[in-house]
């Protein structure tokens, strides 16, 4: 990783810092009018900031909206699952790797905070109260150890996951496995963590997994105000993820990663070694899902290797490929807006969601490959781009 | 020793399966680049057939309609891939991660429908009166359903080989797997090629799924399990190659049966997946590759 940052540029290959050296729409280097920085590509970073702003605001005025607690849970878990979309939307959006596995990083940072909630409900030192049912442990298994406090249990959920990301990608990326290869190699990598996990019945609860989370970092789980505090906790998370996507994306890294993502050939006779972009694009994305995962552990509930495995792990992708790829407010709009019609739907007539869903995605990958994002950018654009001429 | 051998008897029977169905996915996924994530719903639907004959046409004959479920089957399996290339993958050519989501979108709707039709529990295929029953070889039991599972493979792969190397439409579906631009200049139709690959590569997969009708019961979800382990298949084995798809389902079938008698099913499938990273180390573009110049990954 520290190569990367320390490896001199090529000569010649320093970005200049002048926006006008970017391809600027032509509007734009015109005249500079508070208008022009609304067109698509202006590379003025306001009105990505604001936009952030306010999404932040109405996030934080949801909860009062709803009302009802069990919405408010319910949105709390999809904006974990839009946690997830942030990161995969960087792995696959900007750095072209379809990671249909991310079910896998997931669902470690679940069962890591789901292990620390288990060993809340018990007094210090007694065993989870699945494992006297179903084991013969005397002694907390060492496994379980570390979860015995809040901080380590949170580091392993993000950490772990981004160590397992970074030897995977770093084992396929430097044979040069790409493309569909990749996207089926990680796709395994879930199904297996599933099953690993529904083996492992004394240890992991096998295929019930963890539940019975009553009290949830020292608060009662029924207690009024606990369902705003754990959305406000997901809001905050993904805010942060939100945030940190947006950095990198206008990093120099973030540049690069995009340029593997169009012509990996190309950055590697630039002297780049594309594989490290693609590990650390990946081990970043894993972390995120990661995070979403102990934040979702508590939000949902229950941690079974059923929310983990391959399925959810290719309707992610899914969704955020609705959302709109290449966007990061692509990847969230995605994440929410199909789980909101899921359950609108699903409500309204049970039986045809898969038709409807199975519909969609089948519509919109074939015939709209920018998702939402890219159909509501193209409108902007046109729009926009009138707005900054008349002004 | 004897232990060793039903191993390698089960670990042959469950390649035999993954050999028709990554077959199927190796000519799509060689020749258009295509990951057809439907392709364990065309294994459903086959494995249906044979379910679908003995409850109506072939009530009073069941051993029968196991007989004339393999090429119902493999007809109504393919003209569902023909169909699906026909009216969407045909739009999306140089778009193979696309392909992927689009085609688990027909397999969500596939498998509702097949929830539809035939209720959510899992059905039973009557197993012939002349498959009951089995031989002993020197302490190997030889049940007779996998054995003609195993006949039925080897017959359909020596019909794709003979297909393949003999005949004129399998020579143009190699050419234009090969080099699809160099195909096309020379005249061939590579559109009416591509749906005939896809009859076939689905087809292959319908035989396959009254093969695993034989073997246990079947559901909504019966393709899925399969083609996940099939796809690993295909990796292992390298793009749109016969004998390469051979080794590797053998491979992975006998690795995957030894390991699992030796430790448990779950190891076992993490074993085979562990195989195959170390495998891509040593040889990244499968067992058979073709000899090509192409920089096309």
């Amino acid at each position: 990783m520290s190569d990367l940052e320390t490896a001199p540029p090529p000569r010649g290959a320093e970005l200049s810092p002048e926006p006008d050296v970017v391809d600027v729409p032509e509007v734009v280097r015109r005249r500079r009018t508070p208008m022009a920085m609304l067109v698509p590509g202006s590379q003025s970073p306001w009105p990505g900031r604001i936009a952030f702003v306010a999404f932040a605001a109405a996030l934080f005025a949801l909860p009062g909206v709803l009302g009802q607690s069990s919405e408010v849970r319910q949105w709390a878990e999809w904006l974990c699952y839009a946690m997830v979309a942030v990161g995969l939307d960087l792995a696959w959006g900007y750095g072209g790797m379809l990671a249909l596995g991310q079910g896998l990083f997931f669902g470690l940072g679940a069962y890591a905070m789901g292990m620390h909630l288990s060993l809340e409900q018990v007094p210090k030192g007694s065993l989870p109260s699945f494992m006297s049912l179903y084991s013969d442990y005397k002694t907390l298994p060492a496994l379980w150890r570390p979860f015995q406090t809040f901080w380590m249990s949170a580091a392993i959920a993000v950490v772990l996951p981004m160590l397992i990301a970074g030897l995977l990608g770093l084992l396929v990326f430097k044979r040069r496995i790409r493309g569909p290869y990749f996207a089926i190699l990680t796709q395994a990598t879930a199904v297996i963590f599933a099953l690993v996990l529904i083996g492992n019945l004394k240890l992991t609860a096998g295929f019930n997994g963890l539940t019975g989370f009553t009290k949830i970092f020292g608060r009662n789980k029924y207690a009024p105000g606990t369902d705003t505090w754990l959305f406000q906790i997901a809001a905050v998370g993904l805010l942060a993820v939100l945030a940190a996507a947006m950095k990198i994306v206008g990093s120099r890294y973030g540049k690069l990663l995009q340029a593997t993502r169009d012509s990996e050939d190309r950055v590697r006779f630039l002297g780049y070694d594309p594989a490290l972009v693609k590990t650390v694009g990946f081990a970043v994305a894993a972390g995120m899902a990661g995070l979403a995962g102990a934040v979702a552990a508590p939000v949902i509930g229950i941690v079974s290797p059923g929310q983990f495995d391959f399925l959810p792990s290719i309707l992610l992708v899914c969704w955020v490929a609705v959302g709109g790829r290449g966007k990061l407010w692509g990847a969230v709009l995605g994440a929410l807006l199909v789980n909101w019609l899921r359950v609108t739907v699903s409500a309204a007539r049970p039986n045809d969601w898969q038709y409807f869903q199975g519909l969609l995605f089948v519509l919109v990958l074939a015939f709209m490959p920018g998702g939402l994002a890219g159909f509501l950018r193209a409108g902007w654009q046109s729009v926009a781009t009138r707005l900054g001429r008349a002004s | 020793m004897e232990t060793v051998l039903s191993n390698l008897y089960i670990g042959v029977t469950l390649a035999s399966i993954l050999l028709l169905v990554g077959l199927g996915l190796t000519f799509t996924f060689g020749q258009m680049g295509v990951i057809n994530m439907a392709h364990g719903e065309f294994i459903m639907a086959g494995a249906y057939v044979p379910y679908v004959l003995q409850t109506t046409l072939f009530e009073h004959a069941r051993g029968t309609a196991v007989l004339v479920a393999f090429p119902v089957a493999f007809v109504v399996a393919g003209l569902m891939g023909a169909l699906l290339e026909r009216v969407v993958l045909r739009r999306m050519h140089g778009r193979p991660l696309d392909t992927l989501l689009v085609t688990f979108g027909v397999s969500l709707m596939l498998q509702q429908l097949a929830k539809d039709l035939f209720s959510a529990e899992n059905k039973e295929v009557v197993t012939p009166t002349w498959l009951r029953g089995q031989w002993h070889l020197g302490g190997v039991t030889l049940t007779h359903t996998r054995l003609f599972v195993l006949l039925v493979v080897v017959a359909t792969v020596a019909a794709v080989w003979v297909f393949l190397s003999r005949l004129a439409a399998g020579r143009r579906m190699r050419a234009v797997m090969q080099n699809r631009q160099l195909a096309a200049v020379s005249g061939l139709p590579t559109g009416r090629v591509d749906t005939l690959t896809f009859f076939l590569g689905s087809g292959l997969a319908g035989i396959a799924g009254v093969a695993v009708s034989l073997i246990g019961s079947i559901g909504t979800t019966t393709g899925t399990a399969y083609v996940l382990s099939a796809f690993l298949v295909v990796i292992v084995g390298g793009l749109g190659k016969l004998r390469g798809v051979v080794l590797a389902a053998l491979f992975l079938g006998v690795i995957n049966a030894y390991v699992e008698h030796a430790t448990s099913s779950t190891i076992g499938k993490a074993a085979v997946f562990a195989f195959v990273i170390l495998f891509l180390q040593l040889r990244p573009n499968g067992i058979v590759t073709f000899q090509t110049r192409g920089l096309a990954a």
